[in-house]
């Protein structure tokens, strides 16, 4: 028996000079950041103030930073794939050899969908939900704090692919056979199944903690009909994630079972099916897209609102909308392959289900614009990023409703047509969403605005830079050319792809446009202190409290007479514009106690993962043992809450009206 | 400062009903969200279930359920963990009164029960396996062993999490969170049986039928 499994010296890709160089620079930054934090004491304070925060806000901070540092990576990816692309075709072999490019892309699709995109949506839900609906924190706090370590210990494994072993090569969706140990003997699947198990099961939670939070702890007076559009997103999104995640758990395990245990779910052996694998992904998957996109059309329905200075146009349609998206996202996976052969009748239905989705989504565009039309539209960097949005979106929506029939899609399947349409609409619509959401709720996080000017450039260089970089895919793809190609020989193609490649030096300009924002607004943010709490003259409850808020977002529990909760009260109450009264009385406040329960949980989750993934059993029963053991401490402990006396509430409030005053 | 009723000035206190009402109380809370989470674990256990269906008849050439499965035996399982189910509600009673010794002995019959359920599953599948009629046999057997076995799984952990609850019981006593929790586990407990009649009647009467 071998004490470390599968894994020897070897696994670390000593030969190749790109990967090591990338890792090299990766490992240095993490340790040159530990450095900073060690040399300057921060670790006291990162514990006690973050690491086990189980705070709504701190974790949905973190949750945003976890998805910019892997927007990051993800980027990457897309320049190296994009420089390949460029200069593999005819002689030229381009830079990346075939294995190392199967791995990027796989890796691309990975961390942007799970680590980048789903976790910026859940840091925003959870920054913003709480403090719409009027509460103090989230139904299950500790829980919440267990949900993001447990994504981030995905990203950390993810990662660690990079430096020892390898990752998958089998593109993000990971269809078998290709993926069964017959074709890929290596460890790269089974780091991309077990970082997606454990970050799937923080992600099965935090939908449990959002639906429960929505449904069951809304302030007092806030019906369901009163609620912002953002938190009937949110809520739409976590119905989803409930209802679809234990699916892809489902069919992760038995992908596991096969490859580690010899069973025959997805094998060619034994009477698998692989097809089995494809449906049952994708009864996931297409759920998915809209986990992603609902909570961004929520920011577009508060940006838009609150910038044109008018309530949401057709708020009930736009609930309506969103729910029927829900529910209709379950009825059209099978338009992911219908080049299965399943038959031109269920091919038919769900074509005629794919084009019902535009719909609702049709309904949504209109009521935006209806809801911009004759306000008076402050052209902000948050609503400048939901106009291009729109435009963008439409485009992707359409070149999807094409592909939605089925001899159509049978011309264009894992053609580049595919490609730059979901591109069209997850960057479109969701990255575009969470830029808007971060410029939008920045102010309320941290205490001050984020440089327009910057901002501005970062979107434009974003929007331009999009444009170019996906609209030549379109045209390759009709020209036949297929995905994940790491050479080709048509040099007709070449021209679109150098336009392409030039697109994502563009949108690079915009990361950097967003990165000198943040240093510059963070160097100024003494001249942009956001002292009113609502710099945006907003709608909603959130901008009822000090930026940022206190550790109980509320001094006394706000009561809510209508939609717009804010923006009624700042009209009846006319003299204080930032529309404070005082409250009668002050209690006592129960807030939940930090926990370091979700960050142990997590390195156990990791050290479990690892093992899993070389095979060293012992260390695997042993990380095991410690997240058990864990759990059981948590489950003794005494009093899982800590009262602030009301005295200390009315202190703090009383100073801070006072500071409005001024 | 006058007191013109805003969103501040009354306190949350106002008479409110049905979807107005407020924050729910804990114990409403924590159980909804345990409901919700056995929504999922269902969801879960529906796609294993697909998957077995479809793969139910994929025997590639090894034995099929009608010559393997032991009617006998899963019928003494099956009146196992329903009578388990039985005296979980006896415990649930015995809590609402506050009686300590009628929940130990609501809980000791739940986890023999249970544990005998177990033990015959267990005696199952190792015969299976003695006959050739491994996982790695066929597709209708990997489908087999994942959908019982996960089942199965659950009942481990459930007897797991009776025993922690005991242990609190004992050391805690009848503290709120302690009764929420084990009404959390009597939620568990009754789905795992509602699954069990799922399976059964999918597996076990139409795999011999």
């Amino acid at each position: 028996m071998n004490l470390f499994g599968k894994l020897t010296l070897s696994a670390i890709p000593l030969d190749q000079p790109i990967p090591m160089v990338a890792s090299a620079l990766m490992v240095l930054v993490v340790l040159l950041v530990l450095a900073l934090i060690t040399l300057k004491g921060y670790w006291p304070y990162l514990w006690r103030e973050w690491l086990t925060s189980v705070d709504h806000k701190r974790i949905g901070v973190m949750y945003c930073v976890l998805a910019l540092v892997m927007l990051l990576r993800g980027f990457t990816d897309a320049i190296m794939m994009r420089s390949q692309q460029a200069v593999g075709v005819g002689a030229s072999q381009g830079y990346l050899p075939p294995e190392h490019f199967d791995q990027i892309f796989s890796a691309h699709g990975t961390i942007m969908i799970f680590f980048m995109a789903m976790p910026f949506m859940i840091g925003l839900m959870n920054f913003a939900v709480p403090l719409q609906l009027g509460i103090r924190d989230v139904a299950f706090p500790t829980l919440n704090s267990v949900s993001l370590w447990l994504t981030a210990s995905g990203v950390l494994l993810t990662n660690v692919s990079l430096v020892v072993g390898e990752f998958a090569k089998t593109g993000w969706v990971a269809y078998p056979p290709l993926s069964e140990l017959q074709f890929s003997p290596g460890v790269g699947v089974d780091y991309y199944l077990w970082a997606l198990q454990i970050s799937g099961v923080g992600t099965l939670m935090t939908g449990i903690n959002f639906v429960t939070t929505i449904l069951k702890m809304r302030a007092p007076g806030m019906s369901y009909m009163r609620m912002p559009v953002f938190c009937w997103t949110v809520l739409a999104t976590n119905l989803l994630i409930v209802a679809a995640f234990p699916v892809l758990t489902a069919t992760f395990a038995m992908l596991l079972l096969d490859r580690y245990l010899g069973f025959h779910f997805f094998t060619v052996g034994g009477q698998g099916n692989p097809m089995m694998y494809v449906n049952l992904f994708w009864v996931w998957g297409h759920p998915e897209v809209y986990i992603l996109v609902l909570p961004a059309f929520g920011v577009y329905s508060e940006v838009i609102s609150t910038f044109s200075d008018k309530p949401l146009f057709g708020y009930r349609s736009m609930v309506a909308a969103t729910m029927a998206i829900c529910i209709l996202s379950f009825l059209v996976w099978l338009h992911h392959f219908f080049t299965m052969g399943a038959g031109a009748d269920v091919n038919g239905f769900f074509g005629v289900m794919t084009m019902i989705i535009a719909v609702p989504t049709g309904v949504k565009i209109f009521n935006w614009m209806f809801t911009m039309y004759g306000g008076r539209v402050r052209f902000t960097v948050p609503i400048l990023w939901s106009l291009g949005f729109m435009v963008t979106f439409v485009i992707g929506g359409m070149t999807g409703v094409l592909m939605a029939v089925p001899p159509a899609d049978f011309q264009l399947h894992n053609s580049l047509f595919l490609i730059a349409h979901f591109h069209n609409v997850i960057i479109g619509g969701t990255v575009f969403g969470a830029m808007a959401g971060y410029n939008y709720w920045f102010p309320k996080a941290f205490g001050f605005t984020l440089d327009e000017r910057w901002g501005k450039a970062a979107f434009w260089c974003w929007l331009v830079g999009f444009y170019v970089a996906f609209m030549p895919l379109y045209v390759l793809g009709l020209m036949g050319m297929t995905r994940r190609m790491q050479h080709y020989g048509d040099v007709s193609w070449q021209p679109w792809l150098v336009v392409a490649a030039a697109g994502t030096a563009i949108i690079f300009f915009g990361i950097i446009c967003q990165i000198v924002q943040l240093v510059v607004s963070i160097r100024t943010r003494d001249q942009r202190r956001d002292t009113t709490g609502d710099p945006w003259n907003g709608r909603t409850l959130e901008w009822s409290t000090p930026s940022p808020p206190p550790v109980w977002n509320f001094a006394v529990m706000p009561r809510v007479t209508g939609k717009d909760a804010f923006w009624e009260h700042k009209l009846r109450m006319p003299d204080r514009p930032t529309g404070r009264d005082e409250p009668v009385y002050y209690e006592p406040i129960e807030i939940p106690k930090n926990s370091p329960t979700g960050f142990i949980t997590a390195f156990f989750a990791v050290i479990t993962g690892f093992a899993l993934i070389w095979h060293i059993w012992w260390m695997a029963g042993a990380g095991v043992m410690g997240a058990l053991v864990t759990i059981l401490i948590f489950a003794w402990r005494e009093e899982p809450e800590t009262e602030i006396p009301a005295a200390d509430v009315e202190r703090v409030d009383r100073s801070r009206r006072a500071e409005f005053a001024r | 400062m006058s007191n013109v009723a805003g969103i501040y000035g009354s306190n949350g206190a106002m008479p409110a009903s049905g979807s107005e009402a407020g924050p729910a109380p804990k114990e409403i809370v924590v159980a909804y969200g345990f409901w919700i989470f056995l929504l999922s674990d269902i969801v879960m256990f529906s796609a294993i279930f697909a998957t077995y269906a479809v793969l139910a008849n994929a025997t590639a050439g090894g034995p099929t359920g009608a010559q393997l499965f032991n009617q006998k035996s899963v019928a003494i399982e099956t009146v196992c963990l329903l009578l388990s189910s039985y005296t979980c509600g006896l415990m649930s009673l015995a809590i609402n009164a506050g009686n300590r010794i009628g929940t130990f002995l609501g809980a000791a019959a739940t986890f023999v029960l249970g544990a005998a359920f177990l033990a015959l599953e267990i005696r199952e599948f190792g015969g299976l396996v003695a006959r050739g009629a491994t996982p790695e046999r066929s597709a209708f057997l990997s489908a087999f062993f994942t959908l019982v076995g996960c089942h199965g799984l659950h009942v481990t952990i459930g007897l797991l999490w009776l025993a922690v609850m005991m242990a609190q019981v004992a050391t805690k006593g009848f503290l709120e969170s302690v009764q929420r929790r084990l009404f959390c586990f009597s939620l568990f407990w009754h789905a795992l049986d509602i699954i069990w009649v799922g399976l059964f009647s999918v597996v076990y009467l139409m795999g011999v039928g």
